[in-house]
């Protein structure tokens, strides 16, 4: 029997997971996206990844971004490894591809801001 | 902008409560201006990069600046102008409305009219001034807010080996921000003895990444002079005094304080509306206006909210009722809510306007305690109005109802009372 906190949204149900078999009995979930999150937890967890990269720009140094789908829960600091590399030099939109397949998991990153908001005169 | 202008409704803050309110306004038809005194709107959004906003809002989990540009978009669309760089001097109340002073580098010190105000001012972090700790106040010491303000915007990581005082979400948030950085967060310490942080910020942000928390401790001390070297830990008791021999020293370069937030509410004061000592914000009624006819207030200014969709939810409702304000000719009667403090934090709003054409009140409160399988009640002397039961209440995440007043008349009422029940 495994506890955990379900973290798809803010309610954090308690979930308590037991293997019955083949199958997972899930409990605690206030709805069915719980039971999912328990078996992914158990079989293959993974987390969206949010963080910064390094810009060419001086007034706005940083441009913040994200994982556009989950990655597993062991190569997030691949993602970070390989992100501390990277210098934007585009004024890029929200949701500009950044990096293609980061670090082989298939997933993309994307600017989670347009770099217009934030730059030049307002 | 000439300097007589006047607005049927200006915002104090472009953060996502003041620009949620500035939309509502212009699209209710008010003539609407949003002043900011950043360079930039979004407010504390735009250094909140990780997800989890707008789960409600947007049906989406976005990331704060995501969330902060959805908000811009729409104040753009909607033709608000927004005054960014902008700071208020003064607000002084006139016959017919209001009256701001304000500077800014464009126009210098010029003033401009408004028939009401909203005030969208958002929240401050509780400093170290108000954490008792022994020792001097070397380099090394932030608010979480700092940390988090260096790391996203600046890109400076401010320590490689740290403390976090406080469960606090932001203190969470920052935990794995810093950690994904290269710095080893070496614990988060709680007086409490129940975390601060929502649930899902202990498992994703600390049980992700191995970082423990230390429940029913705390810092007593720091150590260093230029900088911080260590700090000393103790345990504490349940009055959360801490515990003579338990000390024990933990070496970092970095302690940082996720202590909690509270309302910035200075123009509010200035203008001596009326405070509730539990929330920190103004005493507010069912249509998010204060004590001052005119003003209203929303967003963290008002209470300090979990989610940021609740934030824009009070802010749009606050826009669209100081847009109506101008239209409206009956006096207020105000009905208390009352509440035990055994049993609630605190409850928002504080008043009904038993006058007031709005009949359904969004009632936002925070139980004291965690509470199981209790019932929440709304009476009006003997009427019961509302009854709901919580299968879980805690204080980190607030709770929300609505209430129809169409049903019910409490126009010969004085008061309403809200109530924990046991289920
Ligand atoms: C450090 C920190 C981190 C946070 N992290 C999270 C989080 O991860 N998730 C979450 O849901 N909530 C978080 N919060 C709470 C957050 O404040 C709210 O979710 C949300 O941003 C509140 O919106 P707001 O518009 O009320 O306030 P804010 O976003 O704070 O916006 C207020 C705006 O008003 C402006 N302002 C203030 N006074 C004046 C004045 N006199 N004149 C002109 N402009 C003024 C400020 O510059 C600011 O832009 C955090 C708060 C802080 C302080
Ligand atoms: S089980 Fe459903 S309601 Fe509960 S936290 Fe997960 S997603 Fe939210």
């Amino acid at each position: 029997m495994k506890t955990m906190t379900c973290i798809i949204c803010p309610r954090g149900c308690s979930l308590t997971v037991e293997k019955e078999g083949a199958e997972y009995k899930v409990t605690g979930q206030m709805c069915k996206r719980g039971k999912e999150f328990a078996v992914n937890e158990l079989t293959n967890p993974t987390r969206s990844v949010t963080t910064t990269v390094r810009t060419v720009f001086t007034e706005f140094p940083r441009l913040p971004v994200k994982t556009d789908g989950e990655v597993p829960l062991g190569k997030i600091f691949d993602v970070m490894k390989e992100l501390d590399c990277i210098l934007v030099k585009d004024t890029v939109k929200s949701g500009d591809v950044i990096v293609e397949n980061i670090s082989n998991t298939g997933i993309n990153i994307v600017a989670t801001i347009s770099m217009s908001l934030m730059m030049g005169v307002s | 902008m000439k300097s007589s202008s006047t607005y049927d409704v200006i915002v104090l803050g472009a953060g996502p409560a003041g620009l949620a309110a500035g939309y509502a306004a212009s699209k209710a038809g008010a003539s609407t201006l949003i002043i900011e005194r950043e360079e930039r709107a979004g407010g504390i959004l735009k250094q909140c990069i990780h997800d989890g906003f707008g789960i409600i809002r947007f049906q989406q989990k976005l990331t704060g600046p995501e969330y902060a540009e959805r908000y811009i978009r729409l104040v753009e669309e909607q033709a608000v102008t927004v005054l960014t760089s902008t700071f208020v001097i003064k607000v002084n109340k006139k016959e017919d409305g209001f009256e701001l002073q304000l500077v800014n580098e464009k126009s210098g010190v010029f003033s401009l009219k408004a028939k009401a105000l909203v005030l969208a001012n958002g929240c401050r972090e509780r400093t170290s001034k108000q954490v008792f700790i022994h020792g001097a106040r070397p380099a090394g010491v932030y608010s979480a807010g700092t940390a988090q303000y260096f790391v996203n915007i600046m890109g400076y990581l401010p320590c490689k080996r740290c403390v976090i005082l406080g469960s606090g979400d932001i203190g969470l948030i920052m935990a794995r921000r810093l950690t994904l950085e290269g710095t080893e967060v070496v614990g988060v310490y709680e007086a409490k003895s129940t975390p601060s942080g929502l649930a899902r910020n202990i498992s994703q942000c600390l049980e992700d990444y191995n970082i423990p928390l230390h429940l029913s401790h705390t810092v007593t001390r720091i150590i260093g002079t230029d900088r911080v070297e260590a700090v000393e830990i103790s345990k504490v008791d349940e009055a959360m005094r801490p515990i003579a021999g338990t000390q024990q020293l933990v070496e970092c370069d970095g302690l940082i304080l996720s202590v909690g937030l509270i309302p910035e509410n200075e123009i509010a004061e200035d203008l001596g509306i009326k405070l509730d000592a539990s929330t920190k914000g103004p005493l507010v009624d069912q249509n998010f206006m204060t004590s001052m006819e005119g003003v209203f207030s929303c967003g963290n200014a008002l209470h300090v909210n979990d989610l940021v969709d609740y934030v824009s939810e009070s802010g749009e409702l606050a826009g669209e009722f100081a847009a109506a304000y101008g239209r409206r000719h009956s006096e207020r009667r105000l009905v208390d809510i009352g509440y035990s403090n055994k049993d609630f934090l605190y409850v928002v709003p504080q008043y009904i306007d038993a006058a007031s054409d709005n009949k359904n009140v969004v009632l936002y409160f925070r139980s004291r305690d965690v509470r199981y399988d209790a019932k929440v009640a709304i009476k009006c002397g003997n009427d019961k109005l509302h009854e709901k039961k919580h299968s879980v209440m805690r204080p980190p995440e607030m709770e929300k109802l609505e209430l129809d007043l169409n049903k019910l008349d409490i126009n010969g009422a004085n008061k309403l009372e809200i109530l924990m029940l046991e289920g």
